[in-house]
């Protein structure tokens, strides 16, 4: 895959000469070289790869900007005529465009290059090791590993790269009744006795799905939120939540919070944290994020994701956030709840280790509404007593985050992005457990 | 071999054919899936340019069936070299993963057809200039700001012009080319804690069309002003009570209401497990299909990929399979399921033509394409007329469903209590609640054809690797007795 940082470079080497003096070019690439083998009922429903590319040129002159996503196949023969069709075709279309007064040019001279490697499974050898762990199990899920590339250029001169190869296997297993349990495996270095462990893991909880569910009438429950399921939740703030262009103009959940009309726990502390390595710093403006930034500390809004263009717009400070102003490695901090101590401090109410398809209910009160899935229990005085039929829930962050938050777990868990829309998702959350009181389950 | 970008091919049906023959694989059947996507995205948010993007994707799928495995390989090299390669690697993946196949596929997944489609155009996606696009949406966003009370007005349009191209070793000579459009726009209203959003039918307008669904005049003109007016009115209207009645739904909240709770639990692949890691199964079990009775006598749901500019019409699926109008619910009981031939072939019952894939780098899978709530005999008047007490909800804001499909809540933008056969007030922050067959076995009243209007989404999300796929829904205003209904947060 050297190929393509060395395509990438030369593309961009020829192109920028092309450049008129008025005018600024910024080029994103995204790629990826996928394996994706999907299994049901531990056996191959689909395998397949994949190798797809695509370069987005934003052409700027004359306080205007357009843009144009292309193929990129690595080849320069076959890149080369498409980009500079595309940079004619934008070139044609800026005066058209109206003028747009928080046009972001491309500025600095930020530079970086990150690759990491890894040891995939090669085709031949991905069934043979994915498959013989799960039988005899009732297993369905996906396998989906390769490379990924994430790349910038403009026409100040900054340029970044970020490299990496990664696989996941995000699956469930089933009981004969349809209890489930659900694990990931995921890495950039393949371990037969690390998937392995994995599997057992999930197999000895799925061991306790085995007894019938227990049916639980809607109402307010003490509630132990596993990782999984707190990393669900935080999705939320990506969504009318912790952008700063969201909260300016009535659409985020946390603009209570912001004008200090509720507040949020002491407890909770959230940090955009790229130490770990797993997606690029840079955005799509070529600004480098720092390493680490607080955003909610002692559940106080310190920061908000302010994009370059939002910064424009309103005067403010960027805390170079990407476009969407979406979290990209988001960090909760721990708490002081030990593992072992859990049940004990959960006494009786539901164990929820995740959560599926949440929405916003009433999203200016922060009120969001999804169901339970997978190894969901009813516990009894610190005693796991059945798995629940599932429950649709609908209850406000400013009760879970905020007054009925108890505790988080000493320990965090790293949950993998294991998306796959577009391209495969890099990255992931880094989350303690949480306990929380009075939750109100709702059907 | 010299590359040649697809865009500077006007027909790469030869090219496919030249491939194909050029392979030399020991395989029961190979096929290979094309396609060229041109998208234009144009917004603005208050009268300012957001966003002019335009996009060429383009790439071919070959897929191969050996050992009744099919694998596949995906590539935008779209060469002969490029597509041989790909074959290479799809026979690779087949043959790699057949000792652990779920099931023994025959060639006969994928049908030997010939055939061409076109999608309904009156005035070309091209010939909508840009200068112009942006004056609409301009303007748009001007006649949405009625008060200073709107913080926010969007408007955006969505074009694409979609060729895809089936050729296979059994002879399938396929060619469509569609054309989509969606325009959308709202306003977002706010005093102090209280905000709300109105948009043109909850941004459901996409269609198989030219920019002609752009081009309305006065009615257009006159739903921007009432987009934004209804914004305003949010603001002061009373909660949605909570309570146990008669609720009735406009079409652009039945599009959600049938996607999430018909079309999703009758595809297939959910019922046979696939789909179990991501998405989600189904409280539907094979048996059902023929016996269950999925919701009132008043209830009648067709699959209709026949339905001209309804968003996912087509002639022919991803595996060439001709596609039908097809009545999945009958008088309330189940007829049959959306899925393949290859469900089909694992589960022994009817489907139908919608096996489809997103892009070229997506294999087919089971998925909705139009699913209809055909209409029925009453008025709106009549319906309204005939409740004593109940909730009129328009447009979905909100949507969770779980993952067998059976309990759900939905939220919409803007609801108006019935009282004495009329509307009255208008509420805000409309929600409700049910589980499947509860709702459905308590449809009362079905719209005539006056009140059946046409709604669609590109924004279908399934399936591992994950794909979106646009959908289309008509449907009728419908009346249903019992539901929970509710406001917003305290």
């Amino acid at each position: 895959m050297q190929q393509w940082e060395t395509t990438f470079n030369q593309l961009i080497d020829a192109l920028l000469p092309q450049l008129q003096a008025d005018e600024a070019l910024t080029v994103e690439l995204v790629a990826e070289a996928s394996q994706f083998t999907r299994f049901n009922q531990a056996k191959v429903r689909q395998t397949g790869n994949i190798e797809n590319g695509a370069l987005t040129l934003t052409l700027m002159g004359n306080e205007r900007s357009t843009t144009e996503t292309v193929t990129f196949t690595g080849d320069k023969t076959v890149d080369w005529p498409l980009l500079l069709t595309a940079l004619a075709t934008l070139r044609a279309e800026l005066p058209q465009l109206p003028a747009d007064p928080y046009l972001v040019l491309p500025m600095g001279d930020a530079q970086s290059r990150e690759v990491y490697d890894g040891q995939l499974l090669t085709p031949d050898h991905l069934a043979p090791a994915l498959m013989p762990p799960l039988q005899g199990l009732d297993a369905a899920g996906l396998y989906a590993g390769g490379r990924a590339a994430r790349a910038y250029a403009d026409s100040t001169g900054q340029r970044h790269w970020f490299e990496t190869a990664t696989f996941t296997v995000d699956y469930s297993l089933f009981t004969a009744a349809g209890q489930a349990v659900k694990g990931t495996y995921a890495g950039r270095q393949w371990e037969d006795a690390a998937y392995a462990d994995t599997l057992a893991t999930s197999k000895t909880l799925l061991d306790q799905m085995a007894q019938p569910p227990k049916t639980v009438e809607r109402g307010q429950y003490r509630t132990y939120f596993a990782p999984a399921a707190v990393a669900e939740l935080m999705t939320m703030l990506s969504w009318g939540g912790i952008g700063e262009a969201s909260i300016r103009r009535g659409g985020s959940a946390l603009g209570a919070l912001q004008r200090q009309e509720k507040p949020l726990s002491p407890h909770l502390h959230l940090t955009e944290d790229f130490t770990l390595g797993q997606v690029p710093r840079f955005n799509q403006y070529g600004e480098l994020a720092p390493l680490t930034m607080p955003l909610i500390t002692a559940g106080e809004l310190v920061n908000t994701l302010v994009s370059a263009r939002t910064a424009k717009e309103y005067g403010i400070p960027s805390t170079y956030a990407a476009g969407g102003e979406y979290l990209r490695s988001p960090a909760l901090a721990p708490g002081t709840l030990a593992d072992a101590d859990i049940l004990t401090a959960l006494d009786t109410g539901l164990y929820v280790s995740n959560l599926h398809y949440l929405n916003w209910s009433d999203r200016p009160k922060g009120r969001i509404t999804g169901m339970t899935r997978y190894a969901c229990f009813w516990v009894e005085k610190g005693q796991i007593i059945a798995p629940i039929e599932n429950l649709r829930f609908d209850e406000s962050l400013y009760n879970f985050w905020g007054t009925q938050l108890m505790a988080l777990t000493q320990s965090v868990q790293f949950m993998p992005e294991v998306g796959s829309y577009g391209y495969r998702d890099l990255g992931g959350t880094l989350v303690p457990g949480m306990l929380v009181d009075n939750f109100a389950y709702t059907l | 071999m010299t590359a040649t970008p697809l865009r500077t091919i006007a027909d790469p049906a030869d090219l496919l054919q030249t491939a194909i023959a050029s392979f030399n694989l020991a395989a029961d059947w190979v096929g290979i899936r094309a396609t060229r996507e041109e998208s234009v995205y144009r917004s603005q948010r208050d009268g300012k340019p957001e966003s002019n993007r335009r996009s060429l994707a383009q790439g071919a799928m070959v897929e191969v069936l050996v050992d009744g495995q099919i694998g596949y390989a995906a590539t935008n090299n779209f060469t002969v070299a490029g597509l041989r390669q790909a074959a290479q690697q799809a026979f690779q993946q087949a043959k790699a993963a057949a000792p652990w196949k779920i099931h023994a596929f025959q060639p006969d997944v994928r049908p030997s057809v010939m055939g061409i489609y076109q999608s309904p155009v009156e005035k070309p996606l091209k010939t909508l200039t840009t200068a112009h696009a942006h004056e609409l949406l301009s303007r748009i966003c001007q006649g949405l700001k009625v008060s200073d009370q709107i913080v926010q007005a969007s408007a955006s349009i969505t074009a694409k012009e979609v060729d895809t191209w089936l050729a296979s070793s059994s002879g399938t000579q396929v060619h469509q080319q569609f054309s989509f459009f969606s325009p959308s726009f709202g306003a977002t209203a706010q005093d102090g804690a209280i905000v709300q959003t109105r948009s043109n039918n909850g941004r459901g307008h996409s269609y198989q069309a030219g920019w002609e669904f752009f081009d309305l005049g006065d009615e257009l003109w006159a739903s921007v002003q009432r987009t934004g007016e209804q914004a305003i009115e949010l603001l002061t209207a009373a909660e949605c009570p909570e309570m146990s009645t008669t609720l009735v739904l406009a079409p652009d909240q039945m599009m959600l209401q049938i996607h999430e709770s018909i079309g999703h639990p009758l595809e297939l692949d959910r019922i046979l497990g696939d789909e179990r890691n991501y998405a989600g199964g189904s409280f539907v079990k094979p048996a059902d299909f023929g016996s269950l009775q999925y919701g009132s006598e008043q209830l009648n749901v067709t699959f209709d990929p026949t339905v001209e500019q309804e968003f996912a019409s087509y002639a022919f699926d991803d595996t060439g399979v001709v596609a039908e109008r097809q009545y999945l619910i009958r008088a309330g009981m189940l007829q049959r399921g959306l899925g393949s031939h290859e469900s089909q072939a694992r589960l022994g019952v009817p489907g139908v033509a919608c096996a489809r894939a997103t892009s070229w780098d997506r294999p087919p899978i089971d998925r909705m394409a139009n699913i209809n709530v055909e209409p029925g005999d009453r008025s709106f008047g009549q319906i309204i007329g005939s409740i004593e007490s109940g909730v009129y909800m328009e447009a979905n804001r909100s949507w969770s469903i779980d993952d067998q499909r059976f309990k759900f809540q939905f939220g919409c933008e803007y609801g108006r209590r019935i009282r004495d056969g009329q509307l009255a007030e208008t509420v805000r922050n409309p929600n409700y609640r049910a589980t499947t067959p509860q709702f459905w076995g308590s449809l009362a009243q079905v719209g005539d054809r006056n009140t059946w209007q046409v709604f669609g989404t590109p924004f279908c999300g399934k399936g591992e690797p994950n794909q979106i796929i646009r959908v289309g829904h008509g449907a009728p205003v419908c009346a249903f007795n019992q539901i929970e209904v509710f406001g917003g947060a305290a």
